[in-house]
């Protein structure tokens, strides 16, 4: 299978946050201190067609700034982002509608004032994928497949549900028939019930269509269960990438088995009924990042190297990437649990 | 059992609005022992929140208690005045918050706003009261607790926030803490912390906590019995374990069913059709009826709370017993 | 989900309840009105210098003058029918409020949204330019002004405006920024939407409610300001007095007891101010809560 979404060497600066006297001060010579923050530093991916990618990571980790680049709303500092072969973005703007977005809070990613319909139809109409007069029935028919009834496309964003409202956000990213689907903690927002309804439904909308997509969340149930393979982030780098029944059974990064083992799991027929352990310490600050491997602070194999030289990524297997200089390590402890 | 250290027993709480009589709270009870842990488990709306917040007194207008009874450590607290509710709320009951941002007042450095928590109740010299504060920081795992006394919030992360007000919260040694949705703002890894010190705190004090959350998983690592609620009624009530290996009620059955932690991946979830309802015009019966592919004509009646070997649950069709059930 | 109810009858609905506002709403609408239709309901054109005899002036209410009417008011140092003349300054204020008012709105929202949407060296020349204006009294500012371009209703509404755009720039430019940030916003420009697009379809109709309230406020305050500058004598031409101006002119009258001829216009002038604020408050409480979620 041949990459469909190619994310290569991609960086995201923010900042330096430069307040206009300290400008002046660096205009003329003054030494000022530059707050920039790595919000996601040399990551380099691949999605083939079809695929679901799972980015996990805790918040700070990068995952909401990389879909953002992915998906052409944020230009990246450094490298590029195509989608079969084709660049997204051009001049720090988007040029392509192949790629799409459904943002996490269906309450603010709605514009209040415009009735549904219309925010389903802007978009298509705009890039000639719908005409005016074609819009209702092409509006409606979107609705239909995402399990609203039509007769709501005059209706304001307040007066539906949570659920409702994703459904319509959805409705807005695939009516612009996109290639690939970015999803950004999609289902955060939702009770519990409705988000089992939001994942059948992405599940069978992303079959159906045959998108590829990245599913950004925090919740690794969630992400275990509609991706077919899962990126994990730690302060905007990428340390583990794989097939999801290998990454979380068998991880091969000290992170991933510990953010694994730190959520508590329901495991019903088990006889300790949830389990999970802690790790040590705080996710540092991203103005601040540690030498070396990010990690090596809150890591239980660390060693000398680690403090030094950042791990790259290096391929475990066919299918498994890690950046780690003891991923044999934790292979082998993840056997002898 | 001992007596209760916490009694509520058909409790309702209403709120009379614009619109209409919102029924946040319609009839809950149950007991809560010394040292126990107990979840309240529920979606949005189900009433969890405006439970916790009742216990405390803290119900604004339009709202009010209108009916049952909440006996703390044997004291009726319904009929209380605001002064005698004050008197209590932080010594004997004291409640956690979900947002640690919205609790610590910034303006306030965190042992000037213990200070005043232990005012409140205490008359404490300042040196006392710092030793009572730098102590419970330090139980809560705040390392260098007497320096972090003269910082302000904003100086700490989102899980010390959190652990700020759980220090808070013990500070008179409460019979009981409420907790709603304590670890929810919080990183998956720092909420694992947060479980634990809470699982060791509650033992080691005999505090007896409500823990609030819509997050199973979470609550049931601590928990040692749970309460489900919808629609403002507690539906089913029993140990953890058992509740969650053999669920009775259907809407119970159908949360479990709709996490992704307990099915295959791929495989579509277990849905729950429909939405909740609007708590201004319930149904007739039982509340859930209407998204229950169990329901009945006999749904049409509010079905009363079945006690059976320490568990209960409101439900004419329940799920694992021999009733009719409709084919 | 609730039926029916477009963002403009829920407001509506919620504004009833306050019977205050209502009741303030009722007032300005009648002003306008009486305003709208003075030439009608004035027994006299106070403008119609042929109408006017010196014989009639500084006669107390009820006087009948040599037009055959009852002065209900009583007259001006120049003759004119009190009530007539005020009718006349209540459209000349209401006019040149209104006027004032919506010039700025559309030059300041104009400036402010740019602002905030174009960020860069252009945000900071626009609002630095907004910030030195604001620190000056919009007093101070009109006088300069109608002392620079001269009397007359142009230059009038010309300095009215030129002081007053940047509250509504400062205003759209919060507004613009807060929303710029939202989800919305980076949705439609993440079709990706043109930008043009997006400031008209989306960011200017969200920006209204705060828009709305400031232009109230800023509607009364043009009327008062006009009244000042009337008053010092700096308004329109004496030939079309406006409320301030008849204040003005009774001013000499007041230690002598001829105490109509500037307290009635003067509390047509506060009612009308007032009736504005109280409807420009209600507005703002109503969007308060709102924009709290």
């Amino acid at each position: 299978m041949s990459a469909f979404l190619t994310v290569d060497n991609v960086s995201r600066l923010f900042g330096p946050n430069l307040s206009t006297g300290e400008k002046i001060a660096a205009k003329l010579g003054a030494k000022v201190e530059t707050r920039s923050v790595r919000a996601v530093s040399d990551v380099t991916l691949s999605v083939h067609k079809g695929e679901t990618l799972g980015l996990v990571g805790e918040s700070g980790c990068g995952k909401s700034t990389l879909g953002r680049v992915i998906a052409g709303i944020l230009p990246p500092t450094s490298g590029t982002v195509a989608i079969d072969g084709a660049p997204v973005m051009e001049n720090g703007s988007k040029i392509t509608t192949r790629v799409q977005t459904v943002f996490q809070d269906p309450f603010a990613s709605l514009d209040p004032r415009m009735k549904v319909g219309d925010t389903v139809a802007e978009g298509p109409i705009a890039h000639g994928l719908t005409n005016k007069s074609e819009a209702g029935r092409y509006v409606s028919k979107w609705f239909e497949r995402v399990g609203l009834d039509p007769v709501w496309v005059d209706r304001y964003p307040h007066q539906f549900s949570g659920g409702q409202r994703q459904r319509i956000a959805i409705a807005r990213a695939l009516a612009m028939q996109p290639d690939v689907l970015i999803c950004d903690e999609p289902v955060a927002s939702l009770d519990v019930s409705i988000q089992a309804q939001i994942i059948n439904l992405f599940l069978e909308l992303t079959r159906d269509l045959k998108l590829t997509s990245v599913f950004i969340s925090h919740d690794l149930s969630v992400v275990q269960h509609v991706s077919d393979r899962v990126a994990v982030m730690y302060l905007g780098r990428i340390v583990e990438l794989g097939p999801v029944a290998q990454v979380f059974g068998t991880p091969a990064h000290p992170y991933t088995a510990a953010l694994f083992g730190s959520v508590p799991k329901l495991v019903l027929d088990a006889e300790e009924l949830v389990y999970f352990d802690t790790i040590e310490g705080e996710v540092p600050s991203p103005l601040a990042p540690p030498t070396g491997c990010y990690f090596h602070p809150r890591c239980p194999l660390s060693s000398e190297i680690c403090s030094v030289t950042q791990p790259l990524i290096q391929p475990v297997s066919d299918l498994r990437a890690v950046a780690c200089h003891h991923f044999k390590s934790q292979l082998a402890d993840n056997v002898s649990h | 059992m001992t007596d209760p250290v916490l009694s509520v027993e058909n409790l309702s709480t209403h709120f009379f609005t614009r619109a209409g009589v919102v029924k946040a709270v319609d009839g809950v009870s149950f007991d809560l022992a010394k040292g126990e842990i107990m979840g309240l488990v529920g979606e949005s709306g189900s009433g969890k929140t405006v439970t916790g917040f009742s216990l405390l007194g803290l119900v604004d207008a339009p709202g009010r208690i209108v009916a049952g009874s909440i006996k703390l450590n044997g004291t009726e607290l319904t009929t209380l005045s605001e002064k005698a509710l004050r008197a209590r709320r932080g010594r004997e009951i004291s409640m956690i918050f979900q947002d640690p941002i919205a609790t610590l007042n910034p303006m306030l450095t965190i042992g000037q706003q213990m200070r005043l928590a232990i005012d409140a109740h205490e008359r404490l010299s300042a040196r006392a009261a710092e030793a009572r504060a730098a102590d419970l920081l330090t139980q809560v795992g705040i390392p260098s607790a007497s320096a972090r006394l003269r910082a302000y919030p904003h100086e700490f992360s989102g899980g010390m926030r959190q652990r700020v007000a759980i220090a808070i919260a013990l500070l008179h040694h409460p019979a009981v803490i409420v907790a709603d949705e304590p670890t929810t703002a919080l990183d998956v890894s720092i909420q694992a912390q947060i479980l634990f010190q809470m699982r060791d705190l509650a033992r080691e004090t005999g505090t007896a906590l409500i823990w609030i959350s819509h997050d199973l998983a979470v609550v049931s690592s601590l928990a040692s019995k749970l309460a489900v609620m919808y629609a403002g009624r507690i539906v089913e009530q029993g140990p953890t374990a058992k509740l969650l290996r053999d669920p009775r009620h259907p809407y119970t059955a159908g949360l479990i069913g709709s996490l992704p932690a307990t099915a295959k991946p791929g495989v579509p979830l277990t849905q729950i059709p429909g939405t909740t309802p609007s708590l201004l015009s319930l149904p007739r019966g039982c509340p859930f009826a209407p998204r229950c592919d169990r329901s009945t004509k006999r749904c049409g009646t509010d079905p009363e709370m079945t006690l059976q070997d320490g568990r209960g649950w409101r439900c004419f069709h329940p799920v694992g017993q021999d009733t009719e059930v409709p084919a | 989900m609730s039926a029916e109810s477009t963002p403009l009858r829920r407001f509506w609905a919620e504004y009833r309840e306050n019977k205050i506002a209502v009741v303030a709403l009722v007032v300005v609408v009648a002003l306008i009105l009486l305003a709208l239709f003075a030439s009608v309901v004035s027994p006299q054109n106070p403008y119609d210098l042929a109408n006017l005899s010196l014989m009639d002036s500084r006669r107390p209410p009820g006087f009948v003058g040599s037009g055959g009417y009852t002065h209900i008011l009583g007259t001006d140092p120049q003759g004119r029918d009190l009530l007539s003349a005020i009718f006349y300054g209540l459209r000349i204020s209401i006019q040149i409020g209104l006027a004032a008012g919506l010039v700025s709105l559309t030059i300041g929202t104009a400036l402010g949204i740019t602002a905030a949407y174009v960020g860069g060296r252009i945000e900071a020349l626009i609002m630095r330019l907004v910030d030195l204006q604001l620190s000056f009294p919009a007093i101070l500012l009109a006088l300069v002004i109608v002392a620079l371009l001269g009397q007359g209703k142009t230059q009038l509404i010309g300095a009215l405006v030129a002081a007053q755009y940047a509250y509504f720039a400062r205003t759209a430019y919060g507004a613009a920024k807060a929303e710029r940030g939202k989800d919305y916003i980076e949705a439609a420009l993440a079709t990706p939407l043109s930008g043009r697009l997006v400031v008209l379809r989306h960011l200017l109709p969200n920006c209204t409610p705060p828009l709305i309230v400031v232009a109230t406020v800023q509607i009364a305050n043009s009327i008062s300001l006009e009244a000042t500058l009337s008053f010092l004598g700096l308004g329109l031409p004496v030939t079309e007095p406006s409320l301030g101006m008849l204040i003005a002119n009774g001013f000499p009258y007041m230690m002598s007891g001829r105490y109509w001829i500037s307290v009635y216009p003067g509390v047509a002038l506060i009612i009308l101010i007032v009736a504005i604020n109280i409807v420009g408050d209600q507005v703002r409480d109503q969007f308060n809560p709102r924009l709290r979620k």
